[in-house]
């Protein structure tokens, strides 16, 4: 549904975009990482029609941004950044202008409003006026906005900035349910929604894009990644050294295989306990952390600016 | 077309929503009426027309046209709603337009609600109707040729105050490159050719043919163009800002 080619965008002499490429198709939910400045809210500003690319081109559902905007827009439901709303309006006034504007009339229009209301959880502040709104609410009525076309294209930007941990579970849930039936793109910097909402994920840095796949892939990335934690009596740095480097971590030792090791590294721990007569307490293997992984990725250049 | 219809719903809604509509309004009227009767000498002139009205219009509007546009495009880009509006499917001309419509229509109802002035003069005297009507159509254009400068000078800065200010200045070389002190000095060092062209780019010299009751081609399509070239000039504004 998405499909962006050697997408550049320069502002001055700073390229904040540089050079991206990728596809997002229906049913899939990307999720878009990068530290602060990377480029991804620009990214989804060319996305979305609001930037014109300097260079590279964008197809939405076929149609190219850059040509045919008007039919490009109408497939794209777009959460910004500042979850910005008409301040002065109601909720009500605000969901009806988007509804019109989207080209919904009457019964259908009704129905709309009624439906993202209910999946917003809007109905307790529908005649409030936006400039009265917690930051939640504000941010759930432009999200309302963005859905009340059921568009095929979902383009949010940090969906669940400002909101408390059960509006975010709740946001996260709506995400991977909307993801079922449609292509959904949304940036993020918080690592654990990747594995809450994504089907698969990007990091993006300095407007490159320095990593992609899976939540499972990115964390295979991590150093951690395929080594073995365990607690055992009687276990001895020594005796564990002979399958790796060996590190204290509390009361366990933690075991990293060597490089380039394609066996899983449980059977020969099992072993060498079974073997020495250890009473193993606790046994487990890593999977890596993500934060891990987008902190190796991405530091060395934060640190060089 | 229909997207155009829309926003400028919203727009105008938006002016009586907020205390902005009614505090202009009434603003507006005490201002012309002060203006027309007490510094216009309304009944001392002992004619019956509404020069002492009209006259007063460029100077009326240059602050209060301004203080109505100031919020169109600055009040978007600074709460960031410009990324919501031209991420809908519009262009950005119907935003524009749509935008531009709604206050022009502001406007013209409180010049509309100056009709009093309008039932007093015929009641006092015989005035040529035709000739106000003209002078109402004019000080329309003369509104909505501010209007459009001061949607230029919005779209340049996040901050409201900037654009008033900006608007006013420009809006005032418009006033003073046709006001009669001033040519009056500019014929001193510059050939009478100069000053003409300079002062052809004045509304008050524009504004003048209306208000005697004068419809003419040429000072319909002044107005016009100064409209479309701030329009225009606001639409490249706009794109400029988002293409870096």
């Amino acid at each position: 549904m998405i499909r962006i080619d050697n997408l550049v965008k320069s502002f001055g002499a700073k390229r904040a975009v540089d050079g991206v490429s990728f596809t997002v198709e229906r049913g899939e939910v990307v999720g878009f990482l990068g530290p602060n400045g990377s480029g991804k809210s620009t990214t989804m500003r060319m996305v979305t029609g609001f930037y014109p690319p300097t260079s590279g081109r964008i197809t939405v559902g076929g149609h190219d941004v850059a040509e045919a905007p008007l039919q490009a827009k109408r497939l794209i439901g777009y959460l910004p950044e500042s979850a910005a709303a008409y301040p002065d309006m109601t909720v009500e006034g605000f969901l009806r202008f988007a509804a019109q504007m989207r080209g919904l009339e009457g019964d259908a229009q009704k129905k709309a409003i009624a439906r993202v209301v209910e999946l917003c959880f809007l109905d307790s502040v529908l005649h409030q006026t936006i400039d009265t709104l917690s930051k939640g609410y504000r941010h759930r009525t432009c999200l309302a906005q963005a859905l009340i076309h059921d568009p095929q294209v979902l383009v949010l930007d940090e969906p669940t900035d400002g909101l408390d941990p059960n509006q975010k579970h709740e946001v996260r849930n709506l995400i991977r349910e909307l993801g079922r039936s449609k292509a959904v793109i949304f940036s993020t910097h918080i690592l654990e929604e990747v594995d809450a909402a994504c089907t698969r994920a990007i990091i993006i840095d300095r407007g490159r894009i320095v990593a992609q796949g899976t939540p499972q892939e990115l964390r295979a990335l991590s150093a951690l990644a395929g080594a073995v934690t365990l607690r055992a009596e009687g276990a001895t740095e020594q005796a564990l050294a002979s399958l790796g480097r060996v590190e204290r971590v509390g009361g366990a030792w933690r075991v990293f295989p060597p490089a380039g090791a394609a066996a899983p590294l449980v059977p020969a721990v099992l072993e060498l306990a079974a073997r020495s007569g250890w009473r193993i307490e606790a046994l487990r293997t890593e999977e890596g952390q993500l934060d891990e992984v987008f902190r190796r990725i991405t530091l060395p250049d934060t640190v060089k600016k | 077309m229909k997207a155009l219809w829309i926003i400028a719903k919203r727009e105008l809604s938006g002016f009586f929503t907020s205390p902005v509509a009614y505090v202009f309004l009434v603003i507006f009227l005490l201002i012309a009426g002060f203006l027309t009767f007490t510094a216009g000498a309304f009944f001392e002139r002992g004619e019956a027309s509404l020069a002492a009205f009209f006259g007063w219009h460029p100077w009326l509007y240059l602050v209060l046209v301004p203080a109505v546009g100031m919020r169109l495009w600055s009040e978007e880009r600074r709460a960031g709603t410009i990324e919501l509006l031209l991420t809908l499917p519009v262009t950005p001309w119907q935003a524009i337009l749509g935008k531009f419509l709604a206050s022009w229509l502001f406007l013209a109802l409180a010049l509309a609600l100056t009709f009093p002035v309008v039932l007093t003069v015929n009641l006092l005297g015989e005035p040529d109707n035709g000739a106000i009507l003209a002078g109402y159509f004019g000080s329309f254009l003369l509104a909505g040729a501010y209007l459009a400068v001061t949607c230029m000078t919005s779209a340049m800065t996040r901050n409201q105050v900037v654009a008033f200010i900006l608007a006013v200045v420009v809006c005032l070389f418009l006033i003073l490159a046709g006001f009669n002190p001033v040519t009056d000095l500019l014929v001193r060092w510059a050939s009478p050719a100069a000053v003409d062209t300079i002062a052809a780019f004045s509304v008050v010299t524009h504004f003048d043919g209306f208000q005697r009751g004068v419809i003419d081609t040429r000072d319909l399509l002044f107005f016009v163009s100064v409209m479309g070239f701030a329009l225009f000039t606001t639409g490249v504004i706009l794109r400029g800002h988002r293409a870096g």
